[in-house]
């Protein structure tokens, strides 16, 4: 449950001039169910349409993306996604953002009122079941986002820079929350971050993508017991060698 | 214009500006003036409103009135709201549809008096089609903004939850996030459709009616009653304006409460 498999995975667009532009090439990648993948590059090098490709958002120029042997072509039920943007549907309260994808399976409201309960309970909002998305912080809003995507029970959640928008506090505090609902409902997540501090308190192993296009640069298992401590030693210690890793030249030079 | 959070001194003062008008009304009507023809005086109005309202005609007035009003405002709903949402959504209906809409639109609703009579006769479904054409532009255009400018996340978002289908996108995400902005062309409409009433009623397809009475009057030259039907057409412009805004405010966009619109 919740295996991907990525071949030769290549995004590119043709731009007006007629010339081809490479967002991401020859990405080879296997992730391992509930397994905590974060993908690490700088602004622009496709880590977005990576995962908007593995989301079936965005189409792969030539490769595939393989979940438990299926290829993905389109949006999928088994793949979950937060977005960076807030993405909460403004004009329903809480309860029905969460339990929008059970309504479009087409189950009533109290089942899925019911079924989506326990994910608000899960991000820890149960009491905001009746506000609107315009009444909540920006960390509350992405808590229900989560909710909203686990509700449907898929079985790889995609995360794109989810807390970016975040203050520091907030950003710390919803990554500590997002592992222990990784470790609840064992999940395969893929988060795509340009925070070093993130990624190595999050993953269990970091894929450092170039500058576009995209390919992978180094594959990086983090081997530190959680829970983990940012101000340790040995975290500060193997953020120094991700750090040393990225600033490689074949990670940095197109 | 109120805008909300006025303070006790700042509607008393309005209210003072209001008497000191009705007072320069009636000074120069009654002072300089001198002719009931050329300019009636409050008390004139005022006289001529009680009058009217011995008779049945004033609620008469207003029942005609609100038909038309309402076959053109219901027909500019029904055919705006869904050729606005088809041009937001499909971009071919969009390229189609454009000029044609483009070469209609600046042609003003009055210019389409003699079509009216022609296909619709003197008749309730003339006056309103006079009506439907000032209503139907804003509430399309808006419809149609309010579709394009949905932000894209909100449509990604509805696919990755199972909302895949261009019928269920548009009636899960699309109608709803644009809303607000359908409502305030709604509300357009019903400001200018009301303003076509008078003309839409001018030629003469009822006996009734608040536009119809104000010609009326204006023939018998009774210009104390033709005020007092300005009058009424305006408060009730803004009337409806006041129960649009209250009903749309608090039934369907009380999301948008608590957010800077």
């Amino acid at each position: 449950m919740g295996g991907l498999v990525i071949r030769d995975l290549t995004r590119s667009y043709v731009r007006e001039d007629g010339s081809v532009l490479y967002a991401i090439e020859g990405i080879n990648l296997d992730i391992f169910q509930e397994e905590f993948i974060c993908v690490l590059g700088p602004s622009g090098c496709g880590k977005t349409t990576f995962l908007r490709t593995i989301a079936g958002l965005d189409n792969a120029t030539s490769g595939k993306i393989l979940l438990e042997g299926e290829e993905i072509r389109g949006p999928n039920p088994k793949v979950g996604i937060v977005f960076q943007e807030y993405s909460l549907f403004p004009w329903r309260k809480v309860i029905d953002n969460v339990a929008f994808g059970l309504e479009m399976q087409g189950i009533g409201r109290e089942e899925r009122y019911r079924r989506s309960q326990p994910y608000l309970d899960l991000v820890g909002l149960s009491q905001f079941s009746q506000s609107y998305p315009s009444e909540l912080s920006g960390g509350m809003r992405q808590r229900v986002a989560v909710a909203r995507a686990l509700a449907i029970e898929p079985e790889i959640l995609l995360m794109d820079e989810p807390f970016g928008a975040l203050d520091a506090q907030t950003r710390n505090l919803l990554q500590k929350e997002l592992l222990e609902i990784w470790q609840k409902t064992k999940k395969t997540i893929i988060f795509v971050t340009h925070s070093v501090d993130e990624a190595v308190y999050l993953a269990d192993r970091l894929v450092v993508l170039t500058p576009r296009p995209g390919r992978v640069c180094e594959i990086v298992p983090i081997d530190l017991d959680r829970p983990r401590n940012r101000t340790s030693a040995e975290f500060a210690q193997v953020r120094r060698k991700v750090l040393d890793l990225i600033a490689q030249p074949k990670c940095i030079l197109e | 214009m109120i805008i909300g959070g006025k303070r006790f001194s700042d509607k008393w003062l309005g209210v003072f500006a209001v008497i000191i008008a009705l007072l320069f009304w009636e000074a120069m009507a009654v002072l300089v003036v001198k002719n009931v023809f050329i300019l009636p005086s409050p008390v004139d109005v005022l006289n001529a409103f009680l009058n009217l309202l011995k008779g049945d005609t004033l609620l008469k007035d207003f029942t005609v009135s609100l038909v038309h009003f309402g076959i053109g405002l219901g027909a500019a709903l029904i055919i705006g709201i869904p050729i606005g949402i088809a041009m937001g959504w499909y971009r071919g209906i969009d390229a189609f549809l454009d000029p044609i809409i483009e070469i209609i639109r600046p042609i003003p609703p009055l210019a389409w008096i003699p079509f009216a009579i022609i296909w619709f006769g003197l008749t309730d479904v003339s006056a309103g089609f006079v009506i439907f054409i000032g209503a139907v532009f804003p509430i399309l255009i808006n419809t149609y903004s309010g579709l394009r400018g949905i932000p894209r996340v909100f449509v990604e978002a509805g696919k990755m939850l199972g909302c895949i289908r261009d019928r269920d996108l548009i009636r899960y995400i699309a109608f709803p996030s644009a809303l607000p902005q359908i409502a305030a062309g709604i509300r357009i409409a019903s400001g200018v459709g009301w303003m076509c009433l008078v003309a839409a009623e001018l030629f003469g397809v009822s006996k009734y009616g608040l536009g119809q009475k104000l010609w009326h009057f204006y023939n018998l030259h009774q210009m104390d009653s033709v005020v007092v039907y300005m009058i009424l057409l305006g408060l009730t412009g803004l009337l409806f304006d006041w129960i649009f805004r209250y009903y749309i405010d608090h039934h369907f966009l009380r999301w948008r409460s608590g957010e800077v619109a």
